[in-house]
């Protein structure tokens, strides 16, 4: 079965955003950018159900432009057979992502579409579960555990109360968390392996899809900043600040 | 204009936060229905007709709802949608599960996390871990948001609402449940806790969260815990506090054995008072503590438990 992958390049999670002076947006001039981790993990996934037999082609797509060629080729140092750019300069809203993707399950017939739960810049936590109403899919989102059986898939899920295990017909969509798996590192054949693998870019525009903004960005600032506190020598005095100062306990 | 808020609940108890939502929908102003979805789940009705600011709840009582499967709900909500302006849900993990495909079926965006209402179609969101704050104006007609709640106060419940009763079932046939593991805790919930208490890599394995736990049963405090330590196993999922995990805000927060990479800071920084024990003097975590002790936690700790 194919297994489609979309991903996302975000800011590195080691980096620390800062808001733009005119708070338009944050600044993102020379900062270093990655592949979204959750989709590295979903990447890491889909080549292992290869790795096992179940999988047969595993299939990186992604929607950016062309700088974003650079994580679908990190895909494909990781174990991911071809890759698609749906190209666009724009930055798009999930739900138009959702529909771009929608063309390429559509064209591809996947069985399993693997992505990440969120990516770690909008914090939006969407696209998955749009891509299954598209679809009319069902969904295992925020997924620890991935078991493919016949033509059903268990999904063990991460909720607030502990873990959660569905069933889901195939075609499913799955959204990645953390304990998935722990993905590998390319290694330096792979990636010199990967320059060559096959990646299709198809522009936006040629979907036919209304791409139009839902939403209109009107200002970012920075967060309120804590101001940092001061250390204290002992356990008493700590106790002591937290009861007469801070007031927080009794 | 009509809310319709989706309540948290797991069959037995409304989840408090349903409040804060509640709390979000007030903000924006409107007449709020309370949607109750799940099986045996009357006396969530009865719980959720007395939340203030609501004036009707809709009980949707089914098999098919029992575990508020993504599927299913999303369908009942989309059928519901045509009378209303704003589709609310707080943002746990049946909300974050369920909200963009009604979303999506209803072909409109999802404004996620907000932390507070700026008007009927302005909100404000924490973007890049919290590192940034964004002011979003929503173009669709109608608005599909997930409310953070550490962004807003509950309402009182002392109110009473009209219960109605809907009979269509929405089975998509997709999915089904499978089973639970549930971790079974006698303290206060992360989320509602008014003292949280998290250990991190320097906790070294799971049994030594038991150093925590003298100290949560004299706070009356609930124990969290950073990726690293639920990455390393010391810890189940649940309990993780940062970014993509639990968000929590409670009067005080101690941080034990926690760096503070920015993922976890974004899950505990809006905290009232931060407390950080870390025998690296040069954690990140120092940065936001308003109290801190440069000691080793396996020293500290139990000194701490002994004088609370």
């Amino acid at each position: 079965m194919k297994v489609l992958v979309p991903i996302k390049r975000v800011i590195d999670y080691n980096v620390k955003v800062r808001v733009k002076a005119d708070n338009s947006n944050v600044d993102l001039a020379n900062v270093k950018m990655a592949i979204n981790p959750f989709c590295e993990i979903a990447v890491e996934e889909a080549v292992r159900l290869k790795e096992a037999g179940i999988a047969t082609e595993v299939i990186a797509v992604t929607v950016g432009d062309k700088a974003s060629q650079e994580q679908l080729r990190t895909a494909l140092a990781l174990g991911a057979d071809r890759a698609i750019q749906i190209e666009t300069d724009e930055k798009l809203d999930a739900l138009n992502i959702a529909k771009l993707l929608q063309k390429i399950v559509e064209e591809e017939q996947p069985q399993l579409v693997i992505l990440g739960k969120q990516s770690i810049d909008s914090d939006n936590n969407q696209t998955g579960q749009m891509l299954a109403a598209l679809t009319g899919m069902a969904q295992g989102t925020f997924a620890s555990e991935v078991k493919v059986d016949g033509d059903t898939v268990n999904v063990t899920r991460e909720v607030d109360s502990g873990l959660q295990t569905i069933s889901l017909k195939l075609p499913a969509i799955v959204t990645t968390d953390l304990r998935l798996n722990e993905p590998r590192y390319a290694s330096l054949p792979n990636i010199m392996k990967a320059k060559r693998k096959p990646l299709v870019v198809k522009p936006a525009a040629d979907f036919g899809i209304d791409l139009s903004p839902r939403s209109t960005l009107l200002k970012v600032t920075p967060p309120a900043e804590r101001k940092a506190g001061i250390v204290v020598d002992s356990v008493d005095t700590l106790i002591e600040k937290l009861k007469n100062e801070a007031k927080v306990i009794s | 204009m009509s809310i319709l808020v989706f309540a948290e609940h797991d069959n037995s108890t409304l989840k408090a936060d349903t409040l804060k939502t509640v709390a979000a929908a007030q903000a924006i102003g409107g007449d709020i229905h309370l949607l109750v979805a799940g099986s045996n789940c009357q006396s969530i009705a009865q719980e959720a007709a007395k939340v203030n600011g609501v004036t009707k709840v809709l009980v949707a009582d089914n098999a098919a709802y029992e575990h508020q499967l993504a599927e299913n709900i999303s369908l009942l909500v989309t059928e519901l949608a045509a009378d209303y302006n704003h589709i609310l849900a707080t943002a746990l993990t049946t909300g974050k599960n369920f909200m963009p495909r009604v979303a999506a079926l209803l072909d409109v965006a999802q404004i996620s996390d907000i932390i507070a209402v700026e008007s009927a179609d302005t909100f404000v969101r924490p973007i890049y871990a919290g590192n940034a704050i964004a002011t979003v104006k929503s173009l669709d007609s109608k608005k599909v948001i997930t409310v953070r709640p550490t962004g807003f106060d509950p309402v009182a419940a002392d109110g009473s609402a009209e219960i109605v009763a809907l009979d269509s079932v929405t089975d998509a046939g997709i999915s089904s449940h499978v089973n639970d593991e549930l971790s079974v805790s006698e303290r206060p919930d992360l989320g509602a806790a008014s003292v949280v208490i998290s250990g991190g890599r320097g906790m070294q394995n799971g049994d030594n969260f038991k150093l925590l736990e003298g100290i949560a049963d004299k706070l009356g405090a609930a124990i969290g815990a950073s990726r690293a330590a639920v990455d390393a196993g010391f810890v189940p999922n649940d309990m993780q506090v940062g970014q993509t995990g639990k968000i929590v805000a409670p009067d005080l927060y101690i941080a034990v054995g926690i760096s503070g990479a920015i993922q976890h800071l974004a899950g505990m920084k809006d905290s009232k008072i931060i407390v950080a024990i870390n025998k690296d003097a040069e954690a990140p975590i120092f940065q936001v503590a308003d109290y801190g002790i440069v000691g080793d936690l396996f020293d500290v700790l139990p000194e701490l438990e002994g004088k609370l």
